[in-house]
């Protein structure tokens, strides 16, 4: 592949192709089919114009707001080798792969994590909220904590355990799934016939009832939106979440998932892909700066402003996976909640510290956050996933 | 073929509608390319206006139509009238006709009522095919209207197939109520209308509403820029800015400092909700208009 910019490949065909594998790079889902009508598109622009190109390019190549939102900085990256640095490199060939958990993971928990869980645990140590006394532990327990840490990290290290995590979510998702509605609507087929609009429609055949119109209890899919805490307080317990979140949106009709640290990102059609490691892969380039601090209002913000819209209706049941430990003014994340409360029909947050004992919510965002929370319940392990499936069936 | 927005973009402002660049290009291919154009955008900025302004520069129809939940392909392509079948029939009972001859009169293309998609596909000239609120319908509709799109082509039993004699102009609005299909968007040319800045909006304004007063566009126009900026459930759009200006000039306001408990009154015209008309008191109102005065 040769789309790295600043060193494009020769010949125009070769550098259209560049440019189309330096949007599949960065998320675009462009094939052949737009490969050939873009070179068809820059032969038509006469006289040679670039402005004119970028414009068409991006009405063809663009699928949606943030391609389209994100297309002149791409385009101004590969043709003029300004601005955009990429940071992550895909290797082209799968042959090259190590097996193995890719190298986001050996950071975030290196293959002696068992090991040494104690020194892992250290940057697990909020920075932002060091200073507020209530929530950092006392001595005593510390050293209980260390231990199911330990536990914790123990159950992540075999594969089996991703796949059990994702078959809990398979679970719970059943658990959730589809809810009939009172009501009976007009259908093609149903099991009552609708009398009314049989009439109604058979008027015009001197009564005769030709044609059967018939009505049924639709079934409401219940939509689902996960938001996982992927920051660096959360490194510990974020692998497995996203197995479970990848298990959630496997077997769901509609649901949709986002990770934030300081940013919201969409992370639906990666995690959607079909082999673990790739999507796992992808995920690495896409949650840039994993493991650094935490916005979670601002994140909310941008979930509430831009896509709450499409992804939230009555029916929806909102997840967020946090530890609470938020870099915004609390009466921020309150605010947010509200607005987010106010689409959807249920909030359910996970806090992996609600496991510990003696965890209180008192950091002051998760305080700020309570009021909003209909169900608020430990992800600190496996088991405490299994057991949320009674709390699931209840929504 | 050659692909040159300037000229299209002129003509569109003469009559009327102001694009900016992005969006006379992407115009410019479903022209060239005869292909469809998927336009998103906030309510009010304009995506049904583009259909309408398409049409009138291209001198030809425009075959609107109105996505809705529950829209299936029968209310799109076609119906048989029953009515007049049953009464063709009465009307042939006397004349001996045999049943086959019957049948074949009664199905035949007088008696059948088309719907927009068979009605664009059926024209001599290209019409413009607007195809409104996509998202508002089914996902059962959009599949079979990704089946319309790529082939062009109508198949009713009793007539046959119909082929399009001009492959019509395709443009579909979504406001994003709903994710829509990867294979929809595939298919689609796309293209993102966002509100427009301020002195694109004047430039509207001013085409929209010629007799508008000089100073007063101006102030309307960073009035309603700073409202989008305020923490509202609905941005107003610009048919909003448009309807309020002419309610200001209506109301014979010269200039928004002049009357503010008018100006407040009227701001109806652009927080469509209660919650939003709450959200911005005489107060709030009072700081703007003292920014853009």
């Amino acid at each position: 592949m040769s789309g790295t910019p600043g060193a494009p490949a020769a010949g125009p065909v070769a550098r259209v192709r560049g440019f189309l594998a330096h949007l599949r790079l960065n998320g675009f889902t462009v094939g052949p089919a737009e490969a050939e009508a873009a070179v068809s598109l820059i032969a038509a622009i006469d006289p040679p114009d670039a402005v004119a190109t970028r414009l068409g390019l991006k009405t063809m190549l663009a699928g949606e707001r943030g391609e389209w939102e994100r297309f002149d900085e791409l385009f101004a990256a590969y043709w003029f080798a300004r601005g955009v640095k990429r940071t992550g490199t895909i290797r082209s060939s799968a042959a090259e792969r190590e097996p193995g958990p890719p190298p986001i993971w050996h950071r975030v928990l290196p293959p002696g994590a068992q090991a040494d869980a104690v020194r892992s645990i250290e940057p697990h140590q909020p920075a932002g909220d060091k200073g507020d006394a209530p929530e950092t532990p006392a001595p005593t327990v510390a050293s209980r904590r260390e231990a199911l840490m330990r536990a914790d990290l123990g159950r992540l290290s075999s594969a089996n355990d991703i796949a059990e995590a994702e078959r809990i979510a398979e679970r719970l998702a059943r658990a959730l799934r589809y809810r009939l509605s009172r009501r009976r609507l007009p259908a093609r087929t149903g099991d009552v016939v609708d009398l009314r609009r049989t009439l109604r429609r058979n008027l015009s055949r001197g009564g005769e009832p030709v044609e059967l119109l018939h009505k049924n209890r639709p079934e409401r899919p219940v939509n689902l939106v996960l938001l996982l805490d992927v920051s660096g307080s959360m490194r510990l317990y974020s692998r497995y979440l996203v197995s479970f979140v990848r298990g959630l949106l496997g077997c769901w009709l509609k649901a949709d998932a986002f990770a934030f640290h300081t940013r919201l990102i969409h992370l639906t059609d990666v995690l959607r892909e079909g082999d673990r490691r790739r999507a796992m892969d992808r995920l690495s380039l896409i949650v840039e700066g994993f493991g650094g601090g935490t916005q979670i209002a601002t994140a909310l913000k941008t979930f509430n402003d831009r896509y709450a819209r499409e992804a939230l209706n009555s029916r929806s049941v909102v997840v967020i996976m946090s530890d609470g430990y938020d870099t915004d003014p609390p009466e921020m994340i309150a605010a947010e909640l509200r607005r987010l409360k106010g689409r959807a029909r249920r909030l359910i947050w996970l806090n992996p510290l609600l496991g510990w004992r003696d965890y209180a919510p008192v950091a002051r965002a998760m305080a700020a956050a309570m009021p909003f929370i209909d169900c608020f319940a430990a992800a600190h392990s496996l088991a405490s996933l299994a057991a949320l499936e009674g709390e699931f069936a209840r929504v | 073929m050659t692909l040159d927005f300037k000229p299209l973009q002129q003509a569109l402002a003469g009559v009327g509608y102001i694009a900016d660049d992005g969006l006379a290009m992407a115009l410019c291919l479903v022209v060239g390319l005869r292909r469809p154009l998927l336009i998103e955008g906030e309510a009010g900025v304009g995506k049904t206006e583009v259909a309408k302004a398409m049409a009138a520069v291209l001198n030809t129809r425009l075959i609107r139509l109105q996505c809705y939940e529950g829209l299936d392909a029968n209310a799109t392509l076609y119906e048989w009238n029953y009515q007049r079948q049953l009464l063709a029939i009465r009307a042939h009972e006397r004349d001996q006709l045999s049943a086959d001859a019957v049948e074949r009169q009664v199905f035949s293309a007088p008696y059948l009522l088309r719907r927009p998609l068979l009605e664009s596909i059926s024209q001599e000239t290209s019409p413009v095919l607007l195809i409104d609120e996509i998202d508002r319908a089914d996902e059962e509709f959009e599949a079979f209207l990704l089946e319309i799109l790529s082939d062009f082509q109508v198949t009713i039993p009793e007539l046959g197939t119909i082929r399009a004699q001009s492959i019509p102009h395709v443009v579909l609005t979504s406001n994003g109520t709903r994710a829509l299909s990867d294979a929809l968007r595939r298919r689609c040319l796309y293209s993102y209308v966002d509100f427009p800045d301020e002195t694109k909006e004047l430039t509207i304004l001013r085409a929209r509403l010629p007799g508008v007063d000089e100073r007063l566009a101006g102030q309307i126009v960073r009035f309603v820029q700073l409202l989008r900026r305020e923490h509202l459930e609905k941005k107003p759009g610009i048919a909003e800015t448009i309807d309020w200006a002419s309610a200001l000039m209506g109301l014979d306001i010269r200039a928004l400092d002049a009357d503010p408990r008018v100006v407040q009154a009227s701001l109806l015209c652009l927080l469509k909700t209660e919650a939003d008309l709450k959200s911005v008191p005489p107060e709030v109102s009072a700081r703007l208009i003292g920014k853009v005065a």
